[in-house]
């Protein structure tokens, strides 16, 4: 079971965080700053998983943006690393050459497509077009970009 | 313009985001973000109510100060309102803001389960998917009971749409990691089982991941799952890559659904049905083949699907542990992947093979790789693969290699990461001890330990070397020497202090006879370390030094010296100061016999689980450890329970220091009992008002005896009491030899009737005089009668006064004595039924 997906920049900025089993905001404050140290001590060349107590924690580096995702133990390792990918497989897909800005500002987006293929800390939906599909059903039931465009600015 | 790609982006929400990376300062930020709650505040206070959008934006606007790190303490009950509205968007931010900002007030929770019961029935898939979704993100317990029995009935229903059935399949599952007995699984087992079949193959991957939780806790209601687990599996696995269209994931088939299946199948044995068990063998004989074959694609993501699924075969493998033909293949599969070029697959290789080490039928297979994890222990560049190797030669340990493995990892240690310098202290300690043929091995390996990494060599792996080397006497000589020349180096660590001293302090002797060890010697160098230890080591030196102190008398004087210095005994620490105190009052005070006896060697240790195993399980957690068993029964056990406060099992220090507080007491109880006088000792010329009192207190339940005795005179007491009237006869026995003159005695009352007898002035040497005193009890008293006695005492007997007038002479005696006269001697028993004494008894406390 997966525990908490973390998305955070070269400089540490949090730009996403999912978290899978309830936790007090304290220790979910901890979490991020042992992640971000951890995560952006390593060496490039080194191999993308670390065991952190009892966790292990599974990392790509995408661009600009770290991915973190910490599973328990028994989690397939490479398999986690091929979440984070499928991940930014349906980002890219979503938001078109997907870079971090996007993410910054469509954030609600952002957690719209990860709920869509993960939930409760295990991947729901392994087929891509599925979830393509679901988003773009979802998107349909919103407005058009004009509607967009005369809302106020505020 | 921010980007914007389609449908609905809140236009005053990009602002508001562009606004905020713009502030140039951390100050700025904080401002904008609080002119920003301060609008949207008054928004949601104000009069007009607002519509669903720009509700949606104010919430989401929230949302996005809160996920910056920002508290929010509102907006929960627009989030709520929200989730009413008919829009999906709207509802959307709802629900995505209550996932996030979990709000245990009892009334939105009320309000939240209503809008998600509204949801559910609502026959919408999207919708029912967002409720769904909400509640496995929260997964409360309030929410497990409004909804746990309803979960379950719409994912076994009929009509209920694939995407849904996905999603109530994880909620359920979800709810039940958080809220199992909440979860009612007995009638729908069956159903959930069935789903395993279903086309649609999100639908098994979502049930495949619930029953492997639920199988975990009840296996026995899911076995049926295991036959269609493989046959599911089986048809994936031999699958051209075209059938499964999209759930082939860059060229492998369904990766995801092939591990969930391997997993499940790892919550059970081997199958025992032949047939299910040969298709199983074939399917993971494929699965191994595969990995042989050329990739398909040069993508790093196909070679990372494929060898997911082939790592969780070999799992599998090693879980069942049965086939040998398929574990030697799985130990060979890892064997290459060790070379690979990959670091990825470096270390899971290395992870997976510290599991298959410890099955008997890889366990040979496993060790003919240990060159190449030694090499990668010493080459690799990144610190968790060098871990996993070191792991990785703690787990294939035995007898054959345990040398090479525990020099190999002593020389890792003198560079290795601080942050493992522990586990990997532990870990040689254990595998030294285990494998020690030879204790003198032991013993060096353990002093290596200390000299390269004294640091975080905790308490037990000391204590360890300790109880060992005094367990075994072949060993003690060597160890006084090894710890006698490790102290000569001029700067070693406190631990080395620590054995070193304890050591010494009890095989000192054996090395005592060579001149460059005599005890002189040894006694100086410990003395020199002596100043740089912290005060739990210098207490265990002052042990040390007395039991030296015991083996060799020639140093006792300059111990002795040490011990009297004013920095010993007038030291800060409690501890020290009461150690050297007793120890120098012991080496003087003592016998040679009484302070061998009390410093004998210490007694053999009893043989108990090693402590080191448990703080070693301790430290890495549950589940982490891998076993080092080579196969027999050598497996440590499960659950060892570290030393706790029993006094046995304590430090060698500490009972050490009990014993020696034991015999110190005795010997201060002998020194100052107020016994019987030993003949040897005459008894004071006054007897000490503690035993005089000691003695009257004596009569409180006896009648007869000795009341006072001095050097003169002897007073005995033999008395009766019946009613109200009591009769002594009071015995005064002169123990000179001349007479006493002038002998009168008087009885002083306050409440008591006593009459006395009138006696003889005289009183013969060496005879005794009796006295008869009638006593009549008229009222309660509470002061015992006084007798008064003078007499003369012959002129040749040295009295107090007479000593310093040099003159002897008979000088007045007077004496005081209490008479035992208590008013429980005046007590009669009578008899009752109990009704009247509880009745009497219940009086006496109002």
């Amino acid at each position: 079971m997966m525990r908490f997906l973390l998305l955070f920049s070269r400089q540490g900025r949090l730009r996403l965080q999912k978290w899978f089993t309830p936790m007090t905001e304290r220790e979910k404050k901890k979490i991020i700053r042992d992640m971000t140290t951890l995560v952006l001590a390593r060496q490039p060349r080194s191999c993308n998983f670390i065991q952190w107590k009892d966790l292990k924690i599974i990392y790509k580096r995408y661009a600009s943006l770290y991915f973190c995702l910490g599973v328990e133990n028994q989690e397939n390792e490479l398999l986690a690393l091929e979440v984070i990918h499928r991940y930014v497989e349906l980002l890219d897909k979503y938001f078109g050459n997907v870079c971090e800005l996007d993410i910054i500002f469509n954030f609600e987006k952002a957690y719209f497509i990860l709920d869509e293929f993960l939930m409760g800390g295990e991947i729901q939906e392994t087929s891509k077009q599925m979830v393509n599909r679901s988003i773009e059903a979802s998107d349909m039931l919103q407005e058009t970009l004009e509607e967009y465009m005369s809302k106020p600015a505020f | 313009m921010p980007a914007v790609s389609k449908g609905d982006g809140m236009r005053g929400l990009a602002v508001f985001i562009s606004d905020i990376r713009n502030c140039k300062s951390k100050e700025a930020e904080v401002k904008r973000i609080n002119k920003e709650l301060a609008n949207i505040r008054s928004k949601f206070k104000g009069d007009k109510a607002l519509d669903g959008y720009s509700k949606k934006k104010y919430v989401c606007k929230l949302l996005f100060i809160f996920l910056l790190g920002h508290d929010i303490d509102f907006g929960h009950m627009e989030a709520v309102n929200l989730l009413s509205s008919n829009k999906y968007t709207e509802k959307q931010i709802g629900y995505l803001f209550i996932s996030v900002l979990v709000n245990s007030n009892s009334d939105l929770i009320r309000l939240i389960n209503n809008a998600i019961k509204n949801d559910l029935a609502s026959r919408n898939p999207t919708f029912m998917n967002l409720a769904l979704h909400c509640i496995a993100n929260v997964g409360s317990r309030e929410m497990a009971e409004a909804f746990a029995s309803e979960i379950p009935r719409i994912l076994v229903a009929g009509d209920t749409m694939d995407s849904v059935k996905q999603s109530a399949a994880l909620c359920l599952l979800r709810l039940n990691r958080t809220s199992p007995d909440l979860v009612p699984m007995g009638e729908w087992t069956a159903r959930v089982v069935h789903l395993l079949n279903d086309q649609h193959l999100g639908v098994v991957t979502a049930a495949t991941s619930l029953i492997t939780t639920l199988a975990q806790k009840s296996p026995d209601d899911f076995k049926t799952s295991v036959s269609l687990a493989v046959t599911r599996l089986s048809r994936i696995v031999t699958s051209a890559s075209i059938d499964l269209q999209d759930y082939t994931y860059y060229f492998v088939a369904a990766p995801w659904l092939s591990v969930k299946l391997l997993r499940l199948l790892q919550c059970y044995p081997p199958p025992e049905d032949t047939s299910l068990r040969s298709r199983l063998t074939e399917c993971l004989e494929t699965i191994l083949n595969k990995a042989q074959e050329p990739p398909k694609s040069k993508k790093v993501q196909h070679s990372n699907a494929r060898n997911a699924v082939l790592f969780e075969a070999i799992s599998l493998i090693i879980h069942h542990d049965s086939e040998p033909t398929l574990l030697v293949r799985a130990c060979n599969q890892l064997g290459q992947f060790l070379q690979h070029r990959e670091t990825n697959l470096r270390y899971l290789a290395l992870e997976s093979m510290c599991t298959l080490a410890s099955s008997e039928f890889s366990h040979e297979a496993v060790k003919t790789h240990i060159e190449t994890v030694i090499n990668a222990l010493k080459t690799e560049r990144d610190v968790s693969v060098r871990q996993r190797a070191v792991d990785l030669l703690y787990a294939m340990c035995d007898r054959s290699n345990a040398r090479q493995i525990v020099a190999e990892m002593l020389s890792y240690l003198e560079t290795a990461d601080y942050s493992i310098r522990e586990e990997i202290v532990l870990k040689v300690a254990i595998l030294a001890e285990k494998y020690a043929v030879d204790y003198t091995w032991y013993v060096d390996t353990i002093l290596n330990l200390i000299r390269i990494a004294g640091d975080y060599v905790s308490e037990e792996v000391w204590y360890r070397v300790i109880q060992i080397v005094i367990n075994r006497d072949d060993v003690q000589g060597y160890a006084a020497k090894t710890v006698f020349e490790a102290l000569q180096a001029p700067a070693c660590h406190e631990n080395l202090v620590k054995v070193g001293g304890y050591i010494l302090g009890e095989f000192g002797n054996l090395i005592a006879g060579d001149p460059r060890s005599s005890p002189l010697v040894q006694f100086n160098l410990l003395h020199s370390k002596f100043h740089l230890c912290s005060v739990p080591t210098r207490a265990l030196l002052l042990s040390a030094y007395i039991k030296f102190i015991n083996l060799f008398p020639e140093v006792k004087a300059t111990i002795q010296d040490v011990l009297r210095s004013d920095s010993q005994l007038r030291n800060a620490d409690v501890e020290l100061q009461q150690r050297a105190v007793e120890y120098l009052r012991l080496s003087c005070i003592a016998s040679a016999d009484t302070l061998a006896t009390v410093l004998e060697e210490m007694p053999a240790f009893p043989e108990r689980e090693s402590s080191i195993l448990a703080k070693l399980k301790k430290k890495k957690g549950p589940g982490k450890l891998p076993e080092n068993v080579n196969g027999s029964a050598e497996e440590p056990a499960a659950s060892s329970k570290p030393d706790t406060a029993c006094w046995w099992t304590s430090s060698p220090t500490s009972r050490l220091l009990l014993l020696l507080l034991l015999l110190l007491l005795l010997l201060r109880w002998r020194t100052t009992c107020p016994g019987e006088p030993s003949s040897l000792r005459p008894p004071p010329f006054a007897p000490r008002r503690s035993d005089v009192l000691l003695r009257l207190l004596r009569f409180i339940c006896k009648n007869n005896g000795v009341l006072y005795e001095n050097q003169l005179l002897q007073i005995g007491l033999k008395s009766e009491y019946r009613q109200n009237l009591g009769r002594i006869y009071v015995f005064y026995g002169n123990k000179t030899t001349s007479q006493f003159l002038g002998f009168s005695t008087a009885v002083s009352s306050s409440d008591l009737n006593v009459h006395a007898k009138a006696v003889e002035p005289v009183i013969e040497g060496g005879a005794q005089l009796q006295q008869i005193l009638n006593i009549e009890c008229v009222t309660e008293f509470c002061d015992v009668p006084v007798l008064h006695i003078q007499f003369r005492p012959p002129s040749n007997v040295l009295t107090p006064d007479s000593v310093c007038q040099s003159r002897y002479g008979g000088t007045l005696q007077n004496i005081e004595v209490k008479l035992p006269v208590m008013l429980n001697k005046f007590f009669q028993p009578t008899e009752m039924t109990s009704q009247d004494f509880f009745q009497r008894w219940k009086q006496l406390g109002a």
